[in-house]
């Protein structure tokens, strides 16, 4: 059986996602900076995952292929961190706690390697999501 | 070839107007003084990317039609929805957004901004408690002590510390740019040090006392840990770059903020506490941090996304603000949200001051009301309530969860932005717009209310007209459908 792991997903803010999103939401540089997950080093050897391995992150509101990226700064385990965008969102919860916001940040979710899988452009996310 | 001065960046909530831009034949070449973001949108808006002409959907395809036809179908879907959500105003200027306020009223539906999955809960936290802020001129002449809360500037307004906080020449404080560069040499020499002797076989030594010098020597933190002056202080779920820059890094558990937050009030208050560590933090480090805070002449609390998209959300600002309540009891400090796009501050003021309310405005009943969770645009969009939708200078195509924008896509979308984002690929109609603060001129708030003026460097591409000028046809085109449909019924009758 795939090993799974349980995690704790946040999202955010990355330079590369700036700048990516400046250059055009269908650019190169933005699909390169949002498509992909921070992981624990530790984490990503539990899964046998390396620096660039397609994983498959799920949550109760979806699911998404990414390419799992050592973080570099220091130890994180049990988080993952996905830069904002469309990749991201088609995870994140949408529980708005009756105040506008959903929950982008700290949420449960699973992560298991996904090898043979790929990553979809913007254009093949939006087609699979919205079917536009 | 012309060289433009003091240009002020329109990307994020830091509005840097000290920008140098180089334009030769109508184009931009050159930008001096930017971070990567910055040069990125001025190098970027002329890409392939851009939207050149207004764009229908017509069997599943988006096709080029002209202007008028696009403000006609557009003005004819607004004047008819019952209940239409108008969305982004954060990209553009103040100009548009007042427009903005009149086309919502004039329409009757929800104007929302981005605050909404941004800093909406800031705002809320704000009314409950109100907020001790300042500008930030004052910080930087006089912060001494720099928290910043759940936010990783180097990422999201990569020139703050470099203009506003920690690495600025103020009046009354200096840079820390020579002690941060000392520190990273140590760090650096200390690593050399460490690897050479991993490398090298271990001299067999007999004397004790020399070895004994050396330990002490490895083992000592360097010297500019311990300094005088501005302090840097991260607390973050994970090791942020800007982490790496602070003298104190507090790595909080994801979702207990909020936890961390009351105890520091605590010991900010003198009071005792029965545990051993907060949300994964020893108190012994709280309470060397707190005596920091409470020994500081004048202290800040910049906040972002940790605090108002995590547990908590509106509740966290609000104990934050208690917490700079608190410290003004033993010293000066201030608290100001890291606003994200460049104008959102402004559509929260241009919207309270048309409204009453600076986001999540509902006109459906002719008046304005406003109840986050309610009349927000996002659980309107998970109610499934809204049949139309006009987004304009923002793209919740790749910013809004699934389900929102599931039912985004069901209704008619109209999209007004100058770049085919992920919400103009979705959309039914869609309307190129000019760049603001590149192609339009106009006005924009910093995230500490101070407006600025936004240049214009270039021209825009032909046929492309600014936000403003583009929601003033749609706006007129809307009256004379209504005026029409008013004449009939009245005909009728």
């Amino acid at each position: 059986m795939q090993q799974k792991l349980h995690v704790t997903l946040l999202t955010g803010r990355t330079i590369e996602q700036g700048v990516g999103k400046e250059y055009g939401k269908s650019s190169h540089q933005y699909y390169e900076a949002c498509s992909m997950v921070y992981m624990d080093v530790d984490d990503m050897q539990k899964l046998g995952v390396k620096n660039g391995t397609n994983v498959k992150v799920t949550t109760p509101n979806g699911s998404v292929i990414l390419k799992a990226v050592k973080y570099p700064r220091g130890a994180t385990p049990g988080l993952i961190y996905i830069p904002y965008g469309p990749w991201a969102n088609a995870v994140v919860s949408n529980a708005t706690t009756s105040i506008g916001m959903p929950s982008f940040k700290g949420t449960p979710a699973d992560v298991e390697a996904a090898l043979d899988q790929p990553v979809l452009s913007i254009k093949e996310l939006l087609k699979k999501e919205f079917g536009r | 070839m012309s060289v433009i001065n003091a240009v002020t960046c329109p990307i994020c909530g830091c509005l840097c107007d000290d920008i140098e831009v180089t334009v030769v034949n109508n184009e931009v070449v050159k930008v001096k003084n930017g971070c990567a973001v910055c040069e990125a949108k001025y190098m970027g808006y002329k890409s392939e990317h851009r939207i050149r002409q207004p764009l229908i959907r017509k069997n599943g395809e988006l096709v080029p039609v002209s202007m008028d036809e696009a403000v006609h179908e557009a003005a004819e879907i607004l004047a008819n929805a019952n209940y239409p959500i108008l969305y982004g105003w954060s990209s553009t200027n103040c100009e548009a957004q007042r427009i903005g306020v009149e086309l919502a009223e004039e329409v009757g539906g929800v104007l929302d901004n981005t605050a909404v999955v941004c800093h909406g809960p800031s705002l809320m936290g704000t009314q409950e408690v109100g907020i001790p802020t300042s500008t930030l001129g004052q910080i930087r002449h006089r912060a001494d002590v720099i928290i910043y809360w759940g936010c990783n500037p180097w990422s999201a307004h990569p020139r703050h510390l470099e203009r506003y906080t920690s690495f600025t020449e103020g009046r009354f404080e200096d840079s820390e740019w020579k002690t941060y560069i000392n520190k990273v040499k140590a760090a650096a020499g200390r690593k050399k040090v460490l690897s050479a002797q991993r490398v090298a076989p271990k001299p067999q030594r007999e004397t004790v006392g020399e070895s004994a010098v050396e330990s002490v020597v490895f083992n000592k933190p360097p010297e500019t840990l311990q300094k005088e002056g501005r302090k840097l202080i991260v607390i973050d779920v994970r090791k942020s770059m800007t982490a790496e820059m602070a003298d104190y890094f507090i790595q909080v558990e994801p979702n207990k903020d909020y936890e961390l937050m009351q105890a520091i009030r605590a010991l900010v208050k003198d009071e005792e506490l029965d545990v051993d560590q907060v949300a994964g933090v020893p108190v012994e480090y709280l309470r060397e941090v707190v005596d920091v805070l409470v020994n500081c002449q004048f202290g800040v609390i910049f906040f972002g996304m940790g605090l108002t998209q995590s547990a908590g959300k509106f509740r966290n600002i609000e104990v934050a603000i208690s917490l700079t309540r608190d410290l003004n009891a033993r010293t000066k400090f201030l608290i100001m949200p890291m606003r994200g796009h460049f104008n959102v501050a402004g559509a929260n003021i241009v919207f309270a001051w048309q409204s009453g309310y600076a986001f999540g405005v509902d006109f459906s009943l002719g008046y304005p009301r406003y109840n986050p969770g309610e009349t927000t645009s996002m659980d309107v969009l998970l109610r499934g309530e809204s049949d139309a939708a006009l987004v304009i200078a923002s793209d919740p195509g790749a910013t809004f969860p699934k389900k929102a924008i599931q039912s985004l896509v069901k209704h008619p979308l109209i999209v007004i932005d100058p770049h085919m984002n992920a919400t103009a690929m979705l959309g039914d109609i869609v309307f190129p717009s000019a760049f603001v603060g590149i192609e339009v001129e106009g006005t924009a708030y910093r995230m500490d209310n101070v407006p600025l003026p936004l240049k214009k460097v270039v021209e825009p591409p032909e046929g492309v007209i600014s936000d403003e000028e583009l929601l003033k046809k749609i706006l007129a085109e809307v009256r004379r459908i209504k005026a029409q449909k008013a004449k009939k019924t009245a005909e009728v009758a």
